[in-house]
C-alpha cells in the first residue's frame, strides 16, 4: 500500500446525501477478477446522464480531492467502490459521514476519508462549483486548509494513520499476532461445533 | 467497527456485568487487544461467492501465505450466474471467468465449493441456514453486506471488504473495533396480508438509511419470538438497508428446532452440549443498549417503497410525503428519487401499473417466501402486461417448490420459475428490468439502476408482489391471503 500524507488538489463537489456503492461503480462493470480498470467507470450512470455533471467538464480534470454530502458509500460492500475511486485518481473524499464497511475499505486502499462539521463540508460543496477551489489536506497534522487560509482539524483513528503514513496493512499486523491466534483457537476447540468439510 | 459515521457515545455500563448478546459474542472472539490498536478478533466462518473474492486470493497467493483454515471457509456461485435452464454455459465472458476463478481457487486451496447442481448451489445467504453452517454465537463474515442475514441465529454476522477477505484467509481474523448496539423491539402482531418484510421496511422508514450506522441491531419482543427462523433472517438481513453493521436475534427453542438434523448442525451426541452453549450468548436482562427503538405491528400495514432508498416507503394507505414536510437535505433526496421513479408527493402508490414482478433474493427466495407467492397466484393468473419472475434461493428451495408442487402452480399462473441466484436483485446477469420499466421486487434495494439500467423498482412483501403481479398495478394483498 502507498504511503498517503498531503494532498493539496482542486476539490471536485458531489452535492448528494446516501451514495450507494451502486451509484459508485454499478454491478455490471464488477465482472473484473483483478483491481484495475474500475475508475473508467466510476459514477458511470451520473456521467451518462449529466453532461453537467463534474466528472464530465474538463474544469475538473485532475481533481483528486472529492467533496459530498452524508452517508457517502452506503449499501453494497463492494470494494469496489474504492478501487473505481482511486482507479480514477481520488485520493480523499470528504464528507459529513460515511458508511461503516465503505469506511473501513478505504483505508486498506489508501483512500483517505475525511469527516468534517456539516457547516464546512456545506461551504465547500458550495465554494467548489466553480472548479478553481484548492484545498489542502494533511493527515500528519489532521489538517483542511481552505484557499481564503482557514483551517479545519479533522479526528482520524491514530493506528489508522500510522498505517497510512507508512503504507502498511493488516495482514501483517495480524500475522505479528500468530502466536495469539493459535492459543485462541486452541481454547475454542472445545466449544466448536462447525466445520465446513464435506459440504 | 469504524464507529466513523456515527458519534462517539460514552461506553456504557463498565460497572454492571449485565452482557447483551452482541457483548458476548464480541468478548467470546477477541483474540488480543491492546491499547490504542483495534482488536484482533476471531472469524469462525467466511462465505465466498464469485465477485468478491478473486482479488482476495491474488492477495494472499502474491504473499506466499496459506489459507488459514479451508474448513471454516465455504464457497458458492450466484451473483452472476445464470438463472436459465442450461447455465453451466454462461455467455458472458467475464462471468464466465469469475466463476471458473472460484473454481479454481477453491480446488487449489481446498475450499468446500458448492457447485452447480451439487443440490447446495444457491445464494450465500439461503445456503448457509440450510446446511447448518450458521450457528449461534459465532461470529460469519462474508464480501457481502447482507451477510447480517446469519444473525436470525443469534451470530455476529457482517459485511467485509474484499480485503478483509484476504485478511480472513490469512489469519482467520480481523483487525475490528468493537461497534455499539441498537435495541429494536417489534411490539403486537401481524394483521393478514402483512409480514416480516414490512416490518423491517417500516423500521427503516422510521429510522432512515444511515439510522443505525455503526451499531449492531439486536431484534427484541413478542412479534420476534413469534417469527419462524425464515421470518427472522428476512429482518435481520435488511438491517445493513438502515447502516447497521449487523442485526441479530437470541436462539431460542425455534433456532434450535431449525437447526437439528442440518448436515452440518452438531451431532446427537454433541447436541445437548451445544444448545446449552449456545444458550449461554442470550443477553442478560438488565443489560444496556446505546439506542433503543420499539416498532408497533399491530397497527401495520403492508409497506412499498417509492424512491430510490428502502427508506423511501409508505404503508398502502398513505400517501408519498409532501415535498416541503421533509427537512432540507431530505427534501433534496426525495426530488430526485421521485424524479426517477416518475412519482409524485401525496400519491397513494396503489395502482400504480407495474411490468415487472421479481420473487427471489436472500430476504425473500426461500421456501415460506414461495409458498406464501403460490398460495396467492393458485388458481389465479399473472397479468397480461407483467413478467413474473420466481427465483428460488438456493437449489434445496428449487427441489422443495418441485416436491410440493410449487412449481406448477407459478407455471399455470404464467410466472417464469428460474434456476436459483440472485438474478434480478442486483442485475448481474441477463435478469434486467428494462429502462424505464417498473418492477415490484420481493428484493432488498431499489437503488437507482440497482435491477437493470434505468429500471424503477418498487421494494414490497412476496405478496404484495404477488397481488400486484396479478393485478398489474401495485395491490395489497389483502384479499389474496
Ligand atoms: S440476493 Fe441480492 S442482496 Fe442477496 S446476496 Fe445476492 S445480490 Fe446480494
Amino acid at each position: 500500500m502507498h504511503k498517503v500524507v498531503t494532498v493539496k488538489s482542486k476539490a471536485m463537489p458531489l452535492p448528494m446525501k446516501d451514495v450507494d456503492t451502486d451509484l459508485i461503480i454499478p454491478a455490471q462493470f464488477l465482472t473484473s477478477i483483478s483491481k484495475d480498470g474500475y475508475g473508467a467507470n466510476l459514477f458511470r450512470r451520473m456521467r451518462d446522464n449529466d453532461a453537467n455533471f463534474p466528472m464530465n467538464r474538463k474544469e475538473f480534470d485532475g481533481a483528486t480531492i472529492l467533496v459530498t454530502d452524508s452517508n457517502f458509500g452506503c449499501g453494497s460492500s463492494r470494494e469496489h467502490a474504492v478501487w473505481a475511486l482511486t482507479g480514477a485518481g481520488f485520493k480523499v473524499v470528504i464528507a459529513k459521514s460515511f458508511s461503516d464497511i465503505f469506511y473501513n475499505n478505504s483505508a486498506k486502499n489508501a483512500l483517505l476519508l475525511v469527516i468534517l462539521p456539516d457547516k464546512v463540508v456545506d461551504q465547500i460543496l458550495e465554494a467548489s462549483k466553480g472548479a478553481d477551489y484548492e484545498v489542502t489536506v494533511n493527515l500528519e497534522t489532521q489538517t483542511v486548509t481552505l484557499p481564503d487560509g482557514t483551517e479545519h482539524k479533522f479526528e482520524y483513528d491514530q493506528f489508522r494513520k500510522h498505517c497510512m503514513l507508512n503504507g502498511l496493512d493488516d495482514i501483517e499486523y495480524i500475522r505479528s499476532h500468530a502466536a495469539d491466534i493459535q492459543e485462541f483457537r486452541t481454547r475454542q476447540e472445545q466449544n466448536r461445533y462447525m466445520s465446513t468439510r464435506g459440504a | 467497527m469504524s464507529a466513523a459515521a456515527t458519534k462517539k457515545a460514552p461506553e456504557k455500563s463498565s460497572k454492571a456485568t449485565a452482557k447483551n448478546i452482541v457483548q458476548k459474542i464480541w468478548d467470546a472472539h477477541v483474540v488480543k487487544q491492546l491499547d490504542g490498536h483495534p482488536c484482533v478478533f476471531a472469524i469462525d466462518l467466511m462465505l465466498l461467492h464469485e465477485v468478491t473474492s478473486a482479488q482476495a486470493f491474488q492477495l494472499i497467493e502474491s504473499r506466499n501465505i496459506e489459507v488459514f483454515d479451508p474448513s471454516r471457509l465455504l464457497a458458492t456461485i450466484d451473483h452472476s450466474t445464470p438463472t436459465r435452464q442450461n447455465r453451466w454455459e454462461i455467455y458472458d465472458e467475464a462471468a464466465r471467468t469469475q466463476v471458473e476463478t472460484l473454481r479454481n481457487n477453491c480446488k487449489k486451496h481446498n475450499i468446500p465449493f458448492l457447485d452447480f447442481d451439487s443440490g447446495k448451489q444457491g445464494i450465500v445467504h439461503v445456503v448457509g441456514p440450510e446446511l447448518g453452517v450458521t450457528q449461534p454465537g459465532m461470529t460469519i463474515v462474508c464480501g457481502d453486506s447482507h451477510t447480517s442475514t446469519h444473525g436470525a441465529f443469534g451470530a455476529l454476522a457482517f459485511g467485509v471488504g474484499t480485503s478483509e477477505v484476504a485478511h480472513v484467509m490469512a489469519t482467520g481474523c480481523l483487525l475490528q473495533k468493537k461497534p455499539q448496539t441498537m435495541r429494536v423491539e417489534f411490539k403486537g402482531r401481524f394483521k393478514k396480508g402483512v409480514y416480516a418484510k414490512d416490518a423491517i421496511l417500516k423500521l427503516i422508514g422510521e429510522i432512515g438509511v444511515g439510522g443505525a450506522n455503526g451499531h449492531v441491531i439486536e431484534y427484541v419482543g413478542e412479534a420476534v419470538r413469534a417469527m419462524s427462523m425464515e421470518e427472522r433472517m428476512t429482518v435481520c438481513n435488511m438491517s445493513i438497508e438502515c447502516g447497521a453493521r449487523a442485526g441479530l436475534i437470541a436462539p431460542d427453542e425455534v433456532t434450535f428446532k431449525y437447526l437439528k438434523g442440518r448436515a452440518h448442525a452438531p451431532s446427537a451426541e454433541k447436541w445437548d452440549e451445544a444448545v446449552a452453549f449456545w444458550s449461554s450468548f442470550a443477553s442478560d436482562e438488565d443489560s444496556n443498549f446505546d439506542k433503543s427503538v420499539t416498532i408497533d405491528l399491530d397497527k401495520l400495514e403492508p409497506i412499498v417503497t417509492w424512491g430510490t432508498n428502502p427508506a423511501q416507503n409508505v404503508g398502502l394507505s398513505e400517501r408519498i410525503p409532501k415535498l416541503d414536510t421533509l427537512v432540507d437535505n431530505e427534501r433534496a433526496v426525495a426530488v430526485r428519487a421521485l424524479e426517477y421513479t416518475k412519482l409524485k408527493e401525496q400519491q397513494t402508490l396503489e395502482g400504480t401499473p407495474v411490468e415487472w414482478a421479481f420473487v427471489g433474493s436472500c430476504t425473500n427466495g426461500r421456501i415460506e417466501d414461495l409458498r406464501i407467492v403460490a398460495n396467492v397466484l393458485k388458481g389465479r393468473k399473472v397479468n397480461q402486461n407483467v413478467t413474473m419472475y420466481v427465483v428460488p434461493g438456493s437449489e434445496a428451495v428449487m427441489k422443495q417448490c418441485q416436491d410440493e408442487g410449487l412449481v406448477d402452480i407459478f407455471r399455470e399462473a404464467g410466472a417464469d420459475f428460474r434456476m436459483p441466484g440472485c438474478s434480478m436483485c442486483l442485475a448481474m446477469n441477463d435478469d434486467q428490468v428494462p429502462p424505464g420499466k417498473r418492477c415490484i421486487s420481493s428484493s432488498n434495494r431499489n437503488f437507482v439502476g440497482r435491477q437493470g439500467p434505468e429500471s424503477i423498482t418498487h421494494l414490497a412483501s412476496p405478496a404484495t408482489v404477488a397481488a400486484s403481479a396479478i393485478a398489474g398495478c401495485i395491490k395489497s394483498p389483502a384479499e389474496y391471503v
